[in-house]
């Protein structure tokens, strides 16, 4: 009997501090959360307000505002999605839908996945280096132009540090995530809808159009707003680029100027003064509050749109 | 009836004018061609980095003026001061070694409570509350990186690392690592709790039958089963650190040593490359070019990372079916 | 395992049996030219390097129920699958020899398989409804071929719920999700699913065996009553259920066509062994 006892007693101890111990790690996290999101909201709260939102950078703290890197970010991810989730869904397709299994998509499966890991920096190397100067294929003086300087899409080549520059430079960074969560999405549908579409005299691609994009779509949907709140946070490739820190006009068309909200709080959250700290938490919470949107977008989404696709 | 019924169904199914089938094929194929062309972008665009850091780089060892420069004593040189003086020494170990330092500060804040996170969602948690949990984590894992350097240099420093001990300064690799430690904490979390779901329910029911305590299945069923799955996990979270860019340029200083004390102000790789592309360092001089030496090194470290990673969960992943 | 040469079936040697042995003298078939709907002749299929099927002769005749039986593995839903070539989906898989839809070679690579799969319709062994309301479940086949007035094609949805007998139940509630349905109606959904594309044949594999026996009923019974309109292959697990729907009966052992003819004549008077213990229920 003495034995067994101390032993089932011991286990049974050792279980509850593990449980306690699980448990603990996870308050922690939560509590971080809140901690980050209180301390931010404290030092911040006081000055969001309509001004913030609607002046331009100043050097004097009380006069500045968010006006350009609001709209900057606007611009930028609004082109970064027009680019990256069509190209991640068709991507996805492809490699879902009608690659055969070979050694050549398990290279570009593994390079996909690669892409994915590669540091956010690294991209704006090669934006820098591809949309900003074009490989420096144009050699003359001047930039090629396409379209009037007045219209919304101008296009100069190169295209210098423009608006177009920084939504294909956060493309290339979410372009992975994105093929890999649709794919994620494409997989989880059910091959025997796949099966029975095909039986009726579906072509592939009407296998996709009709029955596994309907299916896939919700998922689809929630991954393409994780990554691009992904992208509205990003600040380091754009910051290689040469996001300008300093912009006092929204953008116009593709080539204007711009800088967006992470780069305007790194430049105020990087000066020593405490009325630039109280700036770039008033940003971060309007930051924060297009976050939380998404995510509940996300959730909703997840929630109401994603039904069973098997019964 | 319904013989009657299927014959009236086969009439009218010829009463629709049909589609072209020569339309229909040259559609498939063109939409074939283009998402195909699509996928190639992502092969295309690996090359376009490796050559892009590559030629940069190689501009960088071959530029005129700096015959001392050679690959041997970049990566071998434990000087790193590309802007002092009148002769700039590039050894990037220091910059490595402040990038191992914060990386390694932030895997000791979020591996084991990532991990142990994980277990209580998928082992632990009600339904109801590991849903509202997940949710949690996923707003801080969209939490943009900047918003952590921010925290780091206004709570972390000030409020629990100065009150700690008085040798912090306003800016140390401390700061800076447990800011990453968090902000990979949600990716540690998600990746690992998926990999404990993937763990079939079959095993944990077996080890129940054998009067396993939950710490025991947890512990010695669960988590060796999807051990793979974890390791890939701590290793993308790693890479992530690796290459994560404006906390260490907020928090971690400027100064590139080679140390291993918390509480001194180091330089990461990602934060000399910020501190390049932000300066006004000329695009001709050598200490620019050097910023793509230093890239190239980041994105061999990361890529190797990541591709071990992609091996240990293709060679080692559990199959359960 | 090899199948002792005694017991081989006679199919290398002797001339393909015509399993349409029942009725030879009602000529269902209008034109004549290809009395039986499909006809192969040493077909053999492979995944991969392992064959699965070897030297099949076989022919099935036009407007009957033709039941597949045998074990577990032995390459039923293998020759099914290659009736509307759905096995171009499985990498790997090959096929050799002859295999014929009136006079048409299923194993032409430069076939429309689209064109046949519209042709020759298939039920699953699983009811798979597409995540759509039942009227888009049955018109998601006719409209993928053709363009259709509304009228037509709400006629057609109509008809062909009727002929899988599931308009009555159906009628009122054509816009709900076809996943509300139960199991033995989502299998009548698919049925009719595969009539609406006007097919001259109906591949079914073990459609029963997700179903409850009232389902079970239902269906067989639509079997019988469809064997008016269309050629209708049916593999099944079921003996019982053979011997009730089908007009003849094809037995496979391990990849081999053991034995064919008409149902109640394999099933009284089996010529081979294997084919007695297996329709006895002996086998082991
Ligand atoms: N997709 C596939 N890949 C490889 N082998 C398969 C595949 N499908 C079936 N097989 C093999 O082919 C043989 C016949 O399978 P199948 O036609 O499904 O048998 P049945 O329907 O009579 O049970 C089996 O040995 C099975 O293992
Ligand atoms: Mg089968």
């Amino acid at each position: 009997m003495g034995p067994r006892t101390i032993t089932t007693s011991r286990r049974m101890a050792s279980n509850r501090i593990f449980l306690y111990g699980c448990f603990a790690a996870t308050s922690i996290a939560i509590l971080v959360l809140c901690v980050l999101m209180i301390s931010i909201a404290v030092e911040g709260w006081s000055s969001v307000s309509w001004r913030f939102l609607d002046s331009f950078a100043s050097r004097k703290a009380a006069q500045a505002g968010i006006k350009a890197p609001l709209m900057g970010s606007i611009w930028v991810c609004a082109i970064c999605g027009l680019v990256a989730i069509p190209m991640g869904i068709g991507t996805a397709i492809y490699l879902e839908e009608f690659a055969k299994r070979s050694r050549v998509k398990r290279l570009i499966q593994l390079n996909i996945s690669n892409l994915s890991g590669v540091p956010s920096i690294v991209y704006g190397i090669l934006a820098l280096a591809a949309f900003v100067r074009c490989f420096g294929l144009n050699t003359g003086d001047a930039p090629w132009s396409l379209g009037n300087p007045e219209s919304l899409l101008f296009i100069q080549f190169p295209c210098g540090p423009s608006v177009l520059a920084g939504g294909l430079t956060l493309a290339l960074v979410i372009l992975p995530i994105m093929i890999i969560a649709s794919q994620e999405a494409f997989r989880s549908v059910p091959q025997s809808l796949r099966q029975g579409a095909l039986a009726l005299g579906s072509t592939p691609w009407q296998v996709v159009w009709r029955v596994s994009l309907p299916a896939a779509l919700p998922t689809i949907m929630t991954g393409s707003i994780l990554a691009m709140s992904r992208a509205v946070g990003e600040a380091a490739p754009l910051l290689v680029i040469g996001g300008f820190l300093l912009v006092f006009q929204t953008p116009t068309n593709l080539m204007s100027d711009f800088t967006v909200l992470p780069l305007q709080i790194f430049n105020w959250a990087g000066r020593p003064q405490a009325d630039f700290h109280k700036l770039a938490a008033a940003a971060i919470i309007v930051q924060l509050i297009a976050l939380l949107v998404f995510n509940s977008i996300a959730i909703i989404i997840r929630q109401k749109l994603q039904r069973p696709l098997q019964s | 009836m319904i013989a009657a019924a299927a014959r009236t169904a086969a009439e009218i199914a010829q009463r629709g004018t049909p589609c072209s089938l020569l339309v229909r094929r040259r559609f498939e194929g063109s939409i074939r061609a283009v998402l195909w062309l699509l996928t190639c972008l992502s092969v295309v665009t690996t090359a376009a980095i490796i050559v892009v850091l590559a030629v940069e780089t190689y501009r960088f060892f071959t530029a005129q003026g700096h015959p001392e420069i050679s690959v041997w004593s970049f990566f071998s040189g434990t000087e790193w001061s590309p802007l002092l003086g009148a002769q700039p020494l590039f050894g990037v170990l220091p910059l490595v070694a402040g990038t191992l330092l914060v990386t390694t500060i932030a895997g000791v804040v979020a591996l084991p409570m990532g991990l142990m996170t994980a277990v209580y969602l998928s082992e632990y948690a009600p339904p109801r509350r590991r849903v509202a949990l997940k949710a949690a984590l996923e707003v801080l894992a969209g939490v943009p990186t900047v918003v952590y350097g921010f925290f780091a240099v206004t709570f972390i420093t000030p409020m629990l690392l100065q009150p700690l001990s008085s040798s912090f300064g306003t800016y140390s690799a401390m700061s800076a690592g447990i800011a990453v430690g968090i902000m990979i904490l949600p990716i540690v979390c998600s990746l690992c709790e998926d990999a404990l779901r993937a763990v079939p329910q079959s095993l944990r029911d077996g080890a129940y039958a054998l009067g396993s305590t939950k710490f025991d299945v947890s512990a010695k069923v669960v988590v060796p089963a999807a051990l793979s799955g974890i390791v890939a996990a701590f290793l993308l979270a790693l890479t992530r650190a690796i290459g994560e860019t404006m906390i260490v340029a907020l928090a971690a200083g400027g100064l590139a040593h080679m140390t291993a004390d918390p509480s001194s102000q180091v330089q990461t790789m990602t934060a000399y490359m910020v501190q390049i592309f932000l300066g006004d360092a000329p695009a001709a001089g050598i200490e620019y070019k050097s910023s793509y030496a230093v890239a190239f090194t980041l994105f061999l470290i990361t890529f190797a990372l990541t591709w071990i990673g992609a091996i240990v969960l293709r060679r080692y992943r559990e199959e359960y079916e | 395992m090899m199948i002792p040469t005694t017991l081989r079936p006679p199919i290398d040697h002797a001339p393909p049996t015509s399993i349409d042995q029942r009725r030879p003298d009602e000529a269902r078939l209008p034109a004549a030219a290809h009395p039986s709907a499909i006809s192969m002749r040493g077909f053999n299929s492979w995944y991969g390097d392992h064959q699965v099927l070897h030297a099949l002769d076989l022919e099935i005749a036009t407007r009957q129920v033709c039941a597949f039986i045998g074990p577990s593995g032995c390459g039923k839903s293998t020759l099914l699958r290659w009736i509307n070539r759905m096995n171009d989906t499985i990498p790997g898989a090959r096929a050799a020899g002859t295999l014929s839809l009136h006079g048409i070679d299923l194993l032409d690579r430069s076939l429309d398989v689209v064109d046949l799969r519209r042709r020759v319709g298939m039920v699953f062994q699983k009811p798979n409804p597409f995540p759509k309301s039942i009227f888009d479940n049955v018109a998601f086949g006719p409209r993928l071929h053709r363009v259709y007035a509304r009228t037509d094609l709400e006629e057609l949805v109509e008809q062909s719920l009727r002929a899988s007998a599931l308009w009555d139940e159906v009628k009122d509630r054509l816009d709900s999700s076809a996943l509300g349905l139960s199991g033995g109606q989502q299998q009548r959904l698919c049925i009719a699913r595969a009539v609406a594309i006007g097919p001259e044949m109906l591949l079914m594999d073990e459609p029963c065996s997700a179903l409850d026996p009232r389902s079970t009923a239902s269906i067989e019974q639509l079997i019988r009553e469809l064997r008016a309109s269309y050629t209708i292959v049916i593999v099944t697990h079921n003996m019982q259920q053979a011997s009730r729907v089908s007009d003849s009966t094809a037995f496979f052992y391990e990849g081999r066509l053991i034995e064919s003819g008409a149902t109640d004549l394999l099933f009284t008077n089996p010529k081979n062994r294997q084919t007695e213990d297996y329709v006895t229920g002996r086998f082991g």
